[in-house]
């Protein structure tokens, strides 16, 4: 054990300054991961999230990589640096082409899809295309790759930091759809399955309204106020007056964390 | 990339000598296969089994006007832009990877107008190029409905900017009255990919991830392929099932040691990571003067693909196929 980990641990609770944001990000999303669900993750904080589950509660998650994976137990310290690569196919009971992995998508084989976010609005709508107008951008970004499509044909959990110009009222672009303009506006539009489930933030947990498919929040992180979610949030976010406070992360969590993702690839 | 008639797709079928042949050949005679204005597809996925040494004859042959097509695109994306070789890139996600940001290259390219990236959800590059494999005009699918990523190549966006641009159309199902989205099919000139084996006929054996590659290499009126290893037809025939692109696809065959560095091949080496972070490096402050330094080193100065290697370093190479092989280990 480490001279930090004994620290920790005779401390009994963390505090939230024995974690990053990311560590935070990741061990709340791990939590909300079940056994035997088929989880499909992309790079980053899911991926991550996805294997804390794995050695936590969740030994028979079986994850779904983009680039043709299914079921692998990426090993700790060579975490794959994109979702296509054979550092994913570690132990994985099957792979199949990318356009095969995407259809299970489509067929309904996937639980939970589980991706990271750079700009996301009241409906759960997400950008990952354009920063300004998209015919003529302030910055192009890399694009949707499978987050449209697993955004568009499952139930999803989003881990993005919680800043006032991620959380915007309306996206530039809408790359991933979550409920588009609320309603019934995204069966009407094609997408009769899947949508938003949850919004895992560095201040808490949040939710959609099951009418009006708005934002809202469900829980926050220790030591975080309704006053400071608001506060960063570029829209109306309701939060409910019997609102929860989520446990902190425990140091076995963040020890495997850590363990697995020891350059901090993606943990900084 | 408007669908290929099907009477013109089956005509350039039957002009290809598809009859079991040798067709070895080195990476300058195989870059005679691609002509000015093709559209070229790509094999493997981001910095997975990338045909580079193809690009690196490619570039060096000085191609022009190519619209290329890959599933999704690292930093040959990058390449194609910088070295004139394209203005336009079809495909679902492009920078360098996650770890190294937004690609300065692309935004340099893109943000001023003088490169399109032209973005399909990845989903509907697949069944793009499946639909070309299958020799029909269109696939429907249930994603990027309701979305921007629609409008933008549905004719409310940016596209069509021109007669040849194949948009998506949302259809009702003609069995159950539900709104679809057909995506139109790719029948790419030319593919090029990279196998860990092949024999001279082009029967090849695919380790590991397969991509799109077997659907692509089905749809394309030419298949380049470039592998790691010539071998036997016999040893092709003992193990049959392992064959994943058939030699009736294949025009051509290059035999081509670490042909995708600094990019990983399955089993055999992963991608070159400090070179990966130094080309980061080197197009990070001036993302277009840093393309051109890079371009000169490492693809017009070598005088072949030996040099190339050997400029990237024996070092990265030895750790690259260290990393590559520790995929067998338990």
């Amino acid at each position: 054990m480490t001279i930090e980990a004994t620290r920790m641990s005779l401390a009994g609770t963390l505090a939230p300054q024995d974690y990053t944001a990311s560590e935070l990000l990741g061990v709340m999303s791990a939590r909300l991961l079940k056994d035997g669900q088929t989880v499909f993750a992309g790079v980053g904080i899911p991926l991550l999230a996805a294997i804390l589950a794995q050695k936590t509660h969740a030994p028979g998650l079986t994850i779904l990589f983009e680039g043709g994976v299914i079921g692998p137990f990426v090993e700790a310290g060579k975490l794959p640096p994109s979702t296509n690569e054979q550092r994913c196919t570690r132990r994985a009971n099957m792979l199949v082409s990318i356009t095969e992995v995407l259809l299970m998508l489509q067929r309904g084989y996937v639980d939970v899809g589980f991706m990271g976010g750079a700009q996301i609005d009241r409906y759960g709508n997400l950008n990952s295309s354009y920063i300004g107008d998209a015919r003529n951008p302030k910055i192009r970004l890399p694009g949707t790759g499978g987050g449209n499509d697993i955004a568009s044909l499952a139930d999803m959990i989003v881990a993005m930091k919680h800043e006032k110009r991620r959380f915007v009222e309306k996206v530039d672009f809408i790359t991933s759809p979550g409920f588009i303009n609320g309603g019934q506006t995204r069966a009407a539009a094609g997408l009769p399955a899947g949508g938003m489930f949850r919004v895992v933030t560095d201040l808490g947990i949040l939710g959609f309204d099951a009418e009006t498919r708005q934002m809202m929040v469900v829980a926050l992180h220790p030591g975080v106020t309704a006053a400071d979610i608001k506060a960063n949030t570029g829209f109306e976010l309701p939060v409910p007056a019997d609102v929860t406070t989520t446990e902190p992360p425990t140091p076995e969590e963040l020890a495997i964390l850590r363990e697995l993702d020891p350059e901090q690839l993606y943990t900084a | 990339m408007t669908p290929l008639a099907y009477s013109d797709l089956r005509q350039r079928t039957r002009e290809r000598d598809r009859s079991l042949r040798e067709k070895v050949m080195s990476l300058e005679e195989a870059a005679k296969l691609v002509s000015d204005g093709d559209h070229l597809a790509v094999g493997g996925c981001t910095a997975s089994r990338t045909p580079f040494a193809m690009i690196w004859a490619l570039v060096r042959a000085s191609k022009r006007d190519l619209t290329v097509s890959r599933s999704i695109m690292s930093t040959e994306g990058d390449i194609f832009y910088a070295s004139g070789l394209s203005t336009h890139l079809i495909t679902s996600w492009f920078s360098q990877g996650i770890v190294w940001g937004v690609s300065k290259v692309m935004r340099a390219y893109t943000e001023s107008k003088r490169a399109r990236f032209e973005e399909w959800s990845h989903m509907a590059m697949g069944l793009r190029y499946r639909a070309g494999a299958m020799g029909v005009p269109f696939l429907p699918m249930r994603s990027m409905l309701g979305s921007d990523v629609l409008g933008m190549v549905s004719g409310d966006g940016e596209g069509p900017a021109d007669a040849s641009f194949a948009a998506a159309k949302t259809m009702e199902c003609p069995f159950t009255g539900e709104t679809l989205l057909a995506v139109p099919a790719l029948n790419p000139d030319v593919a090029i990919i990279h196998v860990q084996r092949c024999d001279a006929y082009g029967n090849a054996q695919l380790d590991g991830l397969t991509f799109m590659d077997i659907d692509i290499a089905m749809a394309a009126n030419r298949v380049i392929l470039t592998t790691e290893r010539v071998v036997s037809n016999e040893q092709i025939r003992r193990h049959p099932d392992q064959t994943k692109i058939g030699f009736f696809t294949v025009d051509a065959v290059v035999e081509v040691p670490f042909g995708c560095a600094p990019h990983e091949c399955y089993g055999l080496y992963e991608p070159f990571y400090s070179h990966m972070d130094m080309y980061a490096e080197m197009t990070a402050r001036d993302p277009e003067a840093g393309a051109r330094a890079y371009l000169e080193r490492f693809y017009h100065e070598p005088k072949d693909w030996a040099d190339y290697l050997s400029r990237i370093g024996m070092a990265e190479l030895l750790d690259a196929q260290r990393r590559g092989s520790g995929i067998y280990d338990d």
